[in-house]
């Protein structure tokens, strides 16, 4: 059960007093990647009192830290997150100013200390931490850029009295070691707020760390992605993957193509206006989350058909139309042309430099119904291979949206059916059967991967199946040191069939830290005692 | 138009009639939850034999209201009649594995009324912890509750629960598990736990509830006197599931009460020589009990108003026990399949509204005594942050 105030390390008290010469490491968890020293160090070579170490409610856990016994106190009526000297960023720069204000808020926010009531410092033993100073060491710290997939997220965090300092080469790595910091924060059982001297030095094992949420199974309120959005903040995720459309509903407000959500989104209010959907970049980039945009075609697009007349393929029965309709019909012209204006929008509304085109599940059925498609494939060469006739539509689509200077990612059939990708391209590899064995193919391809088919997490089971996600090892699977390169991380997903606002949050966390974990933290961090005992008090936090 | 409604003169009041006095009291078993609906131009009719009957109507009432797109509330003409096919419609909480605040507790009150359900089963301590604040024994829930400053249901919460319930026709049914499930009894009543042994020296852990000292008894006689006070449902619910026997094979004094009782090496002996003597103590205060179904099954000698509460479920073996407790006369109470707390993914209700609790092989005799049945939600992963979606 969680303590109210989410006390994570009460026991820290019992080392009131303990002037320990810093050179003696009491508790040191030594975990850089680097340093591959053969065996993992015995537990018992660092155990401090009970299991009050500093470092037991960090998530993910840091790369390299080292903490002391010795402990500051915060006043948090004294305390301050400032800018360092030499620093390139300064009040200037609304992300960390915002960061400054937001992470203050979470390390004293929630206990509601007084104004009055002072201590007089002697009272106390431990020596007072009055700021932590923020250094931004790049020449162009980034401050009103969007995070990409290149963005520099290391930091490095030292603290010790009579200020800490967080040094980090872009503001990126400067977010992600604030969190670090809240995290170490913590207060006794007197109501103090104290932190441990400590050294970390820490970068994200793999660049690509996301979360896939689903708008149209279920339209999502803002509220809710903002909510998540800080969730994933907390556990050091920087991908926002929005699957906004679909099948079921499509609630993305176009400007060229009003139509679109008029007809296609559930009711008038359940949709994302151009207001929204900025709303949504901008509070994910103040957090360091590119936001990638999912518009899935040529399947996984019902509900397109419904504002935009003769994009769909109209299905046949006995030559016929039955009325229904399948995918988005690949040989009209007027197809290319609508895309064509329809990416220019989202290329132009979406700041990040990939975006998700899904080409996923796509049922031949239809076009194997319609003449015009079947007459097509004749004059293509394509036999009976519809996998052709799809992957021409997807180069069609990729070259389209290539020319709008965006990078693509895209489902892995996309590249099972054999489509000519660019060498930039992201296969995101979900289906669960032999995923290992897709892994070398797209990587042995030369082509970049982002792993998901471990990590559905909409398939809710009984018990503690967080850690079935923990056990993952991404670069599980044969192939050279280079192919093991071009996995660049992965993406827990939540699909929406059986997910809406009442239920989001539960359902994915903590069980997305699992995930958050296994993609930053270093592959030889897996012990899952170790992460059960972080892993509650960081759930407990994030409360 | 032919098919268009006709907006008759709007419905001003709905009369509700009740046969049978009494606002007071509290549901039973045997309240009469019946009642018949009759919605015809100029005159809504609700009536029932008991208020009882009444909520259950109320609540169909306000189902049948709808609105129109212009926001007009309407109402069709209607007539129902309706009644339980169960008496008994239960749901389980644990306020043990996690603490649930009041407010999740009135919250689901307030859903199971609008399902209908009408027990509250409130399993309220457990090992992991003790939250029932009791006024005989303070001590339990200072020692054994999570907090006992936050995580603790005081008498008024209680009061507050019950009757929360109660105005909507839901009984609560207390459940104090033992001798098993006990293991946060022991820091605030020392002595009362097994100690279990290593060899020949106390290991320093404890087991379930010690039946061989008279202390025991003293104790249990006392809590249950309160317990029976604070809840005024005829019914306890006096658990008996899942008892452990390790640690009473490991304690000597334990071993040589065996010996002297002639109880061999059958510690089901020994747990029914406990659970009579708790069941003896509870009927002399005048209440009724519900058991988990080992009781049953360990042949413990039961009063002929028990229920068995049948909760087992591997590979529908629970309609065999249905079948079981149905032909040794007792009352039956069906959970095994709607242990709600295992998720799963999908559209999991399917199976749980699949199920058929008289589907099990008996005679007519037999089937009328299954009371009913209760949803179950365990709290090992359930907290007040993911109940409600969890539940319903």
């Amino acid at each position: 059960s969680c303590p109210t105030m989410c006390r994570a390390m009460g026991l820290a008290g019992v080392l009131l007093g303990l002037v320990v010469v810093p050179a003696v490491l009491v508790s040191t968890n030594l975990r850089h990647g680097a340093l591959r020293t053969g065996a993992e160090p015995e537990p018992s070579d660092w155990e401090l009192a009970a299991d009050a170490g500093p470092e037991d409610s960090l998530w993910p856990l840091p790369q390299w830290v080292r903490t002391y016994p010795r402990q500051l106190q915060l006043a948090p009526s004294r305390f301050q997150l400032v800018h360092g000297a030499g620093s390139s960023a300064g009040p200037g720069c609304g992300l960390l100013q915002d960061a400054f204000r937001r992470y203050y808020e979470y390390m004293f926010g929630r206990s509601r200390w007084r104004t009055w009531g002072r201590r007089p410092l002697a009272a106390r033993a431990e020596p007072e931490l009055f700021q932590l100073q923020v250094v931004i060491e790049a020449g162009d710290p980034g401050c009103d850029r969007h995070p990409q997939l290149g963005s520099n997220e290391a930091y490095y965090l030292s603290v010790t009295e009579p200020v800490a300092v967080l040094k980090a080469p872009e503001v990126w790595g400067a977010l992600r070691g604030l969190e670090t910091f809240s995290q170490l924060v913590h207060e006794d059982d007197y109501g103090s707020f104290l932190v441990n001297v400590s050294e970390i030095n820490d970068f994200p094992r793999f660049a690509h760390r996301g979360v896939l949420l689903d708008t149209s199974r279920h339209y999502l309120p803002l509220k809710s992605i903002l909510t998540n959005l800080d969730a994933m903040a907390f556990n050091k995720f920087n991908v926002f993957h929005w699957h906004i459309v679909d099948d079921q509903s499509f609630p993305y407000q176009s400007i060229y193509f009003p139509e679109l959500s008029d007809k296609g989104a559930y009711s008038s209010n359940l949709i994302y206006t151009p207001a929204d959907v900025h709303l949504v970049i901008e509070y994910a980039r103040l957090r360091g989350i590119r936001v990638i945009p999912e518009f899935d075609t040529p399947g996984h697009t019902q509900s397109w058909g419904k504002g935009q007349k003769d994009l769909l393929t109209p299905c046949y029965n006995g030559g016929q139309p039955t009325g229904s309709f399948g995918p988005v019909n690949p040989v009209w012209n007027t197809t290319y042309g609508f895309m064509t204006e329809f990416f220019k929008e989202i290329s132009s509304v979406f700041p990040d430099e990939f975006i998700h085109l899904g080409g996923d599940e796509v049922d031949f059925s239809c076009w194997k119904s319609n003449p015009e498609v079947k007459e097509f494939m004749k004059k293509q060469g394509f036999g009976t291979d519809y996998a052709k006739l799809e992957s021409y539509y997807v180069q069609n689509i990729l070259d389209i949206v290539s020319s709008y200077n965006k990078g693509q990612m895209v489902w892995q059939e996309v590249f099972d059916h054999k489509a000519q990708l660019k060498p930039d391209t992201v296969v995101q590899v979900w289906m669960a059967n032999n995923y290992a064995h897709e892994l070398s193919s797209v990587t042995g391809a030369g082509l970049t991967a982002v792993l998901s088919a471990p990590w559905y997490l909409d398939y809710i089971s009984y018990g503690q199946d967080w850690k079935k996600y923990y056990s993952v090892e991404p670069l599980k699977f044969s192939g050279s040191e280079k192919q093991k390169k071009l996995v660049i991380g992965g993406e827990a997903c939540l699909w929406g069939e059986f997910v809406d606002a009442t239920n989001l949050t539960p359902r994915l966390w903590p069980r997305a830290s699992a995930v958050g974990e296994r993609l930053w933290s270093s592959s030889n961090v897996t012990n899952l005692q170790d992460a059960y005992k972080r892993l509650r008090h960081h759930r407990c936090r994030m409360l | 138009a032919e098919n268009e409604p006709s907006w008759e003169t709007p419905c001003t009041e709905l009369l509700v009639y009740v046969s049978t006095p009494g606002c007071d009291g509290f549901p039973s078993l045997d309240s009469k939850e019946n009642y018949k609906l009759s919605v015809s131009k100029g005159s809504m009719l609700l009536s029932a034999e008991t208020i009882w009957g009444a909520l259950r109507g109320l609540e169909t009432f306000s189902q049948l209201v709808g609105r129109d797109e212009n926001g007009t509330y309407y109402i069709n003409e209607t007539e129902i009649v309706d009644f339980p096919r169960f008496p008994h419609r239960g749901l389980l909480l644990d306020t043990s594995r996690h603490y649930l605040p009041l407010r999740a507790i009135l919250e689901t009150l307030d859903v199971m009324a609008y399902n209908k359900f009408n027990v509250f089963h409130w399993h309220i301590v457990d090992d992991p912890s003790f939250p029932y604040e009791s006024s005989t024994f303070p001590e339990l829930s200072k020692k054994g509750a999570f907090n006992a400053m936050t995580h603790v249901y005081t008498a008024s919460d209680v009061r507050t629960v019950i009757e929360y319930a109660r105005l909507r026709g839901i009984r609560v049914i207390a459940e104090f598990d033992t001798p098993g499930h006990t293991l946060s009894w022991g820091p605030g009543a020392p002595g009362l736990l097994t100690p279990c042994y290593m060899g020949k020296t106390p290991s320093g852990g404890y087991g379930p509830i010690n039946p061989i000292v008279n202390s025991t008894y003293k104790f249990v006689t006392s809590l249950f006197q309160e317990v029976s006070t604070v809840f005024p449902d005829f019914f306890l619910h006096l658990g008996g599931d899942e008892v452990d026997f390790t640690c009473w094979k490991s304690n000597p004094e334990i071993r040589a009460f065996m010996m002297e009782m002639g109880f061999g090496e059958d510690y089901k002996k020994l747990e029914s020589f406990y659970i009579q003597r708790l069941l003896d103590i509870v009927s002399s205060l005048g209440k009724g009990y519900i058991v988990w179904q080992e009781v049953f099954d360990n042949n413990v000698k039961l009063r002929p108003d028990t229920i068995i509460h049948v909760w087992k479920d591997n590979n529908m073996q629970y309609l065999k026990e249905m079948a079981n407790v149905t032909r040794a006369g007792y009352h039956a109470l069906l959970s095994a399949p709607w242990y709600l707390n295992r998720i799963s993914y999908g559209q999991d209700w399917i199976e749980a509204y699949k199920v058929e609790p008289l589907s099990f092989e008996g005679v007519p005799e037999q089937k009328a005594l299954v009371m009913g049945g209760e949803a179950c939600m365990w709290g090992e992963y359930v907290d007040v942050t993911n109940l409600t979606p969890r539940l319903w």
